[in-house]
């Protein structure tokens, strides 16, 4: 029977109702997959700040030989295609790897891995033209004050802080929907390494696409939730000019 | 009255520039200057719009690289920039609020944060900003963030204190609390030189002046005798009001 594009507006609604299910049913596997989703990208997220946050400000007011280079370097990074990231990670972590003894491969680890390096340089970047405009403002002042490079570094991120959380969600924004590397690297084993994405891709290629859906609805809140919960816990839009 | 200085025992003054030189681009904004700051007192850095003022104090304070000539101290440069201080034109207002920027160059010195904050809330209310500690810097009003660069300025106690037309953008009762804390400051051992249009704050401020044109030191000497027997013509026009070029 023809269906005349409406079959797809059915299992999107079916999508709907099965994220529901899922949710409301407090659905075991669906626990498992978001946890070990957010375990992975949130730690990702929290390397990946710790070393692109300090580098972004770094950047800013430290002038050296290559520096813009450097920047031009990072921004196209920004671009960088998850399969190929996964795919090198794989190579570095596989058996005959360099870093097979490690014997991280289809381990959340190398999940972490592969997204950490994804995410860095949006993190950077990010925080490079953020803090770049702060230090305009505050280039005088700390000259002037005396501090040193690690003094001005720390009050620019500091200061930055709530501008620099947009970094932040950019990159959990950019690691919770990421298919491509951890696919390759995690493997997508139940119970051991499969995430949302990974699951959706999975029910997709079986053909079960209002699960899919759902689980793709699931994402979708995940993701919101936790920015919702970060500006909550940030307090940002609420202190006036900050 | 809060103690401005912390170790009036071993000044970094005097301040010699010799034959100082600022570039732009290649292009010389000021010098060769040469001068020298010693003792107490405030001097006052007179002359037209370009004429250099900005420059000259954006050089001694080392905000502004010296391309010829020397700028030096009594002691070391790294020793030096800590006992110095700047308040400029338009305040830069860190996005904290008001007690925790107060405290900031404290803590940059290694006061403890909670010990620095004391501090800054004891300096705050000696500067009439008691009402304001816990409000964002950024959002206070002209005369306010000007009180508070102030003290961040001076909480450190600084040597000498740099003020580049601190009252430009105040109003008459503003400009009077900022000059009556500058006099106390004065008053506690800190040394001052600052920049101003205002030919009347130069009258009331200045134990001397240092009158700039055309990027140099035209005209420099006790403010008595600038005001009652400039040497120059181009000074004698100045203090008339008249425009000088």
């Amino acid at each position: 029977m023809k269906c005349w594009g409406f079959c797809r507006m059915n299992e999107i609604t079916q999508g709907l109702y099965e994220a529901a299910r899922l949710i409301f049913s407090l659905d075991s596997d669906l626990l498992e997959i978001v946890g070990l989703s957010l375990r992975v990208t949130l730690t990702a997220v929290v390397i990946a700040s710790a070393i692109g946050l300090p580098l972004g400000a770094w950047l800013v007011i430290n002038r050296f030989r290559f520096r813009r280079a450097t920047i031009a370097v990072m921004n196209a990074l920004m671009g960088l295609p998850p399969v190929v990231v996964g795919l090198l990670v794989y190579m570095l972590l596989s058996r005959s790897g360099p870093f097979g003894v490690l014997d991280l491969l289809f381990t959340p680890t190398a999940m972490i891995i592969a997204q950490v390096i994804i995410i860095l340089p949006l993190i950077a970047s990010i925080s490079h033209q953020t803090i770049r405009d702060l230090w305009a403002e505050y280039h005088d002042l700390l000259i002037s004050l005396g501090a040193s490079r690690r003094q001005r570094i720390m009050a620019l991120l500091w200061d930055g802080r709530r501008a620099l959380l947009t970094a932040m969600l950019a990159g959990f924004g950019r690691g919770i929907g990421e298919v491509g590397a951890i696919m390759i690297v995690g493997g997508n084993i139940d119970h051991s390494t499969r995430v949302l994405t990974t699951a959706i891709s999975l029910e997709t290629g079986k053909g079960n696409f209002a699960f899919a859906m759902g689980l793709g609805f699931v994402l979708i809140g995940l993701a919101v939730a936790v920015n919702l919960l970060i500006h909550t816990l940030s307090r940002t839009e609420r202190a006036s000019v900050w | 009255m809060l103690q401005t200085r912390l170790a009036p025992a071993d000044s970094i003054l005097p301040l010699t520039l010799t034959g100082a030189v600022a570039k732009v681009y290649g292009k010389t904004i000021a010098g060769p200057i040469d001068l020298q700051v010693t003792g107490h007192g405030t001097t006052i850095v007179l002359g037209p719009n370009g004429s250099g003022k900005t420059t000259l104090l954006r050089l001694m304070h080392g905000l502004q690289r010296v391309r010829k000539g020397s700028v030096t101290w009594a002691l070391p440069d790294t020793q030096a920039r800590l006992r110095q201080s700047y308040v400029f034109q338009s305040p830069i207002m860190m996005r904290r609020r008001v007690a925790d920027s107060i405290a900031y160059p404290l803590i940059l010195r290694g006061m403890p944060r909670k010990q620095a904050r004391a501090k800054a809330i004891e300096w705050a209310q000696e500067f009439g900003l008691g009402a304001a500690l816990d409000r964002p810097a950024p959002v206070l009003s002209g005369g306010e963030k000007q009180k508070l660069s102030l003290a961040r300025a001076l909480i450190s106690g600084p040597d000498i204190l740099f003020l580049d037309e601190p009252c430009a953008n105040l109003d008459g009762r503003a400009t009077r609390e900022i000059e009556t804390l500058l006099a106390r400051a004065q008053a506690g051992g800190t040394r001052i030189v600052m920049s101003t249009h205002d030919m009347g704050q130069a009258r009331r401020l200045a134990s001397e002046v240092v009158f700039m044109l055309g990027g140099k030191v035209h005209e420099t000497g006790p403010a008595q005798d600038f005001f009652n027997g400039p040497k120059t013509p181009q000074a004698v026009a100045f203090i008339n009001g008249d425009i000088v070029e």
